[in-house]
């Protein structure tokens, strides 16, 4: 193959998988070649998401997310690169430049993303692009659509989400923050917390109350709904600093007196809260797709060092103490990911119970987070080091087991919808 | 000349960052399981004839027909092509028979055979495929169909209405450019441009696109084979080099191995 002496940057995309030094044995491995396309479950339309999305991230090595990390630095490149060729509006409407596919498809997109090596950093880079907007592509009307969807799609409005805050955690009908008429629109004040990206962002979708809880009919009543302007004086965005990812910020947001038009209302007042279920499913979806593919990548890096790392005449990986425990993790990895998107496909089919969305995140954040550690044991000192890319993929496999829902309430989801136990909360 | 009407036949071989390894019986490739995309200078080909279309350049671009002869995968990379911006599609069905496919002159044939159907004025192939480095098909081509060639483009320029283009090629020791007029064949390098990324609103219209399947019977074509592979074999494993100590060191183990 001639074409290999040519060092030509578009040419080397997908030559990194070489840089590992595979021995012939595995060049054929499934869990060994970089963003295989093999899985026999795949749909035509999957398996393009995952060629199409492979090609962008081959432009984004290793050490490129391992400098986000050091640095800080929002991986703006990889967001710029999914934007401009229409990625972020995979799920959205056709008439603002989306593709109308499914949770389906974007949850392979996501798991790819994480996959490539952009682990949590590079899925949370655009995630909340993927499916935040939802509850405006369902509930708002033509004109907010074409005003904040467009945008969105193209990559000129970057946007974040506001819901939870730093008193109510998951209980989120307890919210505290307020929404009060005045003139031509509503006055908010109050705090969030935990909000991805908002240091870049331009927008917000943030749930706040309108009418006191004493006030209404039902508890699920009395919170609104807005997508508005971030970047203004009146909202204070402080960083956290955190374990992983840190080249994706997170943040506490303070405001008070901040004015926000009638206009930038999503659908009917005090109705937000039913709006922002809409979709939760979908975001537990692709948050297990995205700890599969950081758990993946994990593997990966662990089957390719065990095979290679010579220690008393032979590959580490020969030893069953080594190879055992990786084997077992494909097929917990593997396992979670039949349910994924086995989650996926119901939701796309108009299925709207929560447990398998919620048992898969849960099955894949445990997989994922469990074939981290062992990628780190199987490079035994060098998996501390960061060189080897695994202590970060551990830093940020911690997000998914915890966000957007605890494993401990997807127990009790499941405790109480499924086995008809007593709510113990 | 009233529109360009190009003709952009690609392969579906086995992705270039893959190890290829040889075939238990010798005869071969091993192509099962193994990933498989777009022949790199076939992306080149398409790459330019979309920019063609988009310079706007003196005379406008009609048709751009992308073109694969294969098994039943073929159509994965016309979807590709139809991505990057070709209109249409035609899938020569040829049954995959683990023989490296039809040999230059068929496929030469079976091109002069479309070129004269759909009244191509243009034809542009990547200068080779990356599995059987032939590098012949162009050639073979513009012999058959009695037109110009430019082989190995770096540069392809369309300079006036008339049909006049300008190819630029990398030749030992600097640039040569060929100047031709329409119809011709040119064939592409790696320099000529950066192929896109197909973007997803665009893979999707691509899935609208006309994809015609024919046979080579259809096309008058027969898939006669003039070569028999013997053998296919593996090189011999590069020895290990030695280190020298010096200048001096490096002058006499050359001087040794008759190189001064």
């Amino acid at each position: 193959m001639a074409l290999l002496t040519l060092a030509r940057p578009q040419l080397l995309r997908t030559l990194r998988p070489r840089a590992y030094g595979l021995g012939s044995r595995s060049l054929y491995g499934r869990a060994t070649e970089f963003l295989q396309n093999h899985d026999p479950d795949l749909s035509e339309s999957q398996r393009m998401v995952r060629q199409e999305i492979a090609k962008i991230c081959s432009d984004f090595p290793d050490n490129y997310w391992a400098k986000v990390d050091e640095t800080h630095q929002f991986p703006t490149e990889l967001y710029e690169a999914l934007a401009s060729q229409g990625w972020l509006g995979i799920c959205l409407p056709q008439r603002y430049g989306g593709s109308e596919l499914g949770i389906s498809e974007a949850a392979v997109m996501m798991q790819t993303i994480a996959e490539s090596g952009g682990g949590m950093t590079g899925a949370s880079s655009i995630h909340m692009n993927i499916f935040g907007l939802e509850p405006v592509a369902k509930f708002g009307t033509d004109e907010q659509k074409e005003r904040w969807l467009t945008p969105l799609i193209a990559g000129r409005h970057r946007a974040c989400f506001g819901v939870t805050e730093p008193n109510t955690g998951l209980d989120t009908l307890q919210l505290q923050a307020t929404a009060r008429r005045s003139g031509t629109g509503y006055v908010l004040s109050g705090q969030k917390i935990w909000i991805s990206t908002a240091q870049r962002a331009d927008k917000i979708l943030i749930l706040v109350r309108t009418t006191p809880r004493d006030r209404v009919k039902k508890p699920s009543q009395g919170l609104s709904l807005f997508y508005t302007d971030l970047q203004v004086p009146q909202v204070q965005i402080t960083e956290i600093p955190k374990m992983g990812r840190a080249a994706v910020d997170t943040n506490s947001l303070f405001f008070d007196d901040w004015h926000v038009p009638e206009v930038d209302r999503v659908g009917q007042e005090d109705e937000g809260f039913r709006m922002i279920l809409h979709g939760m499913n979908a975001e537990r979806i692709l948050i297990g797709a995205e700890a599969l593919g950081l758990g993946f990548a994990a593997l990966r890096r662990a089957a390719l060092y065990a095979n290679e790392r010579q220690v008393f005449g032979r590959p580490i990986g020969q030893n069953q103490g080594i190879q055992h425990p990786l084997a077992d993790s494909w097929m917990k990895l593997e396992a979670a990911r039949m349910m994924i998107y086995q989650a996926a496909r119901l939701y796309d089919q108009g299925y709207t119970d929560g447990e398998y969305a919620n048992a898969g995140k849960y099955l894949a954040a445990e997989a994922a987070f469990e074939a981290c550690e062992r990628a780190i044991l199987a490079h035994g000192g060098m998996g501390y080091a960061k060189e080897y890319h695994v202590e970060r993929y551990l830093r940020e496999v911690f997000i998914p087991r915890i966000a957007p829902v605890s494993r401990e309430m997807i127990l009790n989801y499941v405790g109480e919808r499924v086995l008809g136990l007593p709510r113990s909360y | 000349m009233s529109g360009l009407r190009i003709l952009v036949p690609i392969k579906r071989v086995i992705d270039y960052a893959i190890k290829p390894r040889i075939n238990k019986a010798q005869t071969g490739v091993e192509t099962a399981g193994v990933k498989h995309s777009l022949n790199p200078f076939d992306e080149l080909s398409i790459e330019e004839a979309v920019r063609l279309r988009e310079r706007k350049g003196p005379i406008k671009v009609e048709d751009i027909l992308a073109l694969s002869a294969g098994g039943p995968k073929a159509p994965d990379v016309l979807r590709t092509a139809m991505a990057m911006g070709a209109d249409r599609a035609f899938h020569i069905d040829v049954p995959d028979k683990g023989d490296g496919g039809p040999e230059p002159l068929t496929v030469a044939k079976m091109l002069q055979a479309v070129v004269k159907e759909q009244n191509i004025n243009l034809v542009l192939l990547g200068k080779q495929a990356i599995d059987g480095d032939q590098g012949q098909t162009g050639q073979m081509l513009a012999g058959l169909l009695g037109w110009p060639q430019a082989t190995q483009a770096s540069k392809v320029e369309i300079k006036d209405e008339a049909g006049t283009v300008e190819v630029t090629h990398e030749v030992d020791g600097g640039v040569e450019t060929l100047r031709a007029k329409l119809p011709m064949v040119i064939t592409t390098d790696l320099r000529l441009n950066e192929p896109r990324y197909a973007s997803l609103p665009n893979i999707m219209k691509a899935k609208k696109k006309p994809l015609e399947k024919k046979t080579l019977a259809d096309l008058g074509v027969e898939d006669v084979r003039r070569l028999k592979t013997v053998r296919v074999i593996e090189p011999p494993p590069r020895k290990g080099g030695g280190k020298v100590e010096d200048v001096d060191g490096l002058v006499s183990k050359l001087k040794e191995l008759g190189a001064l």
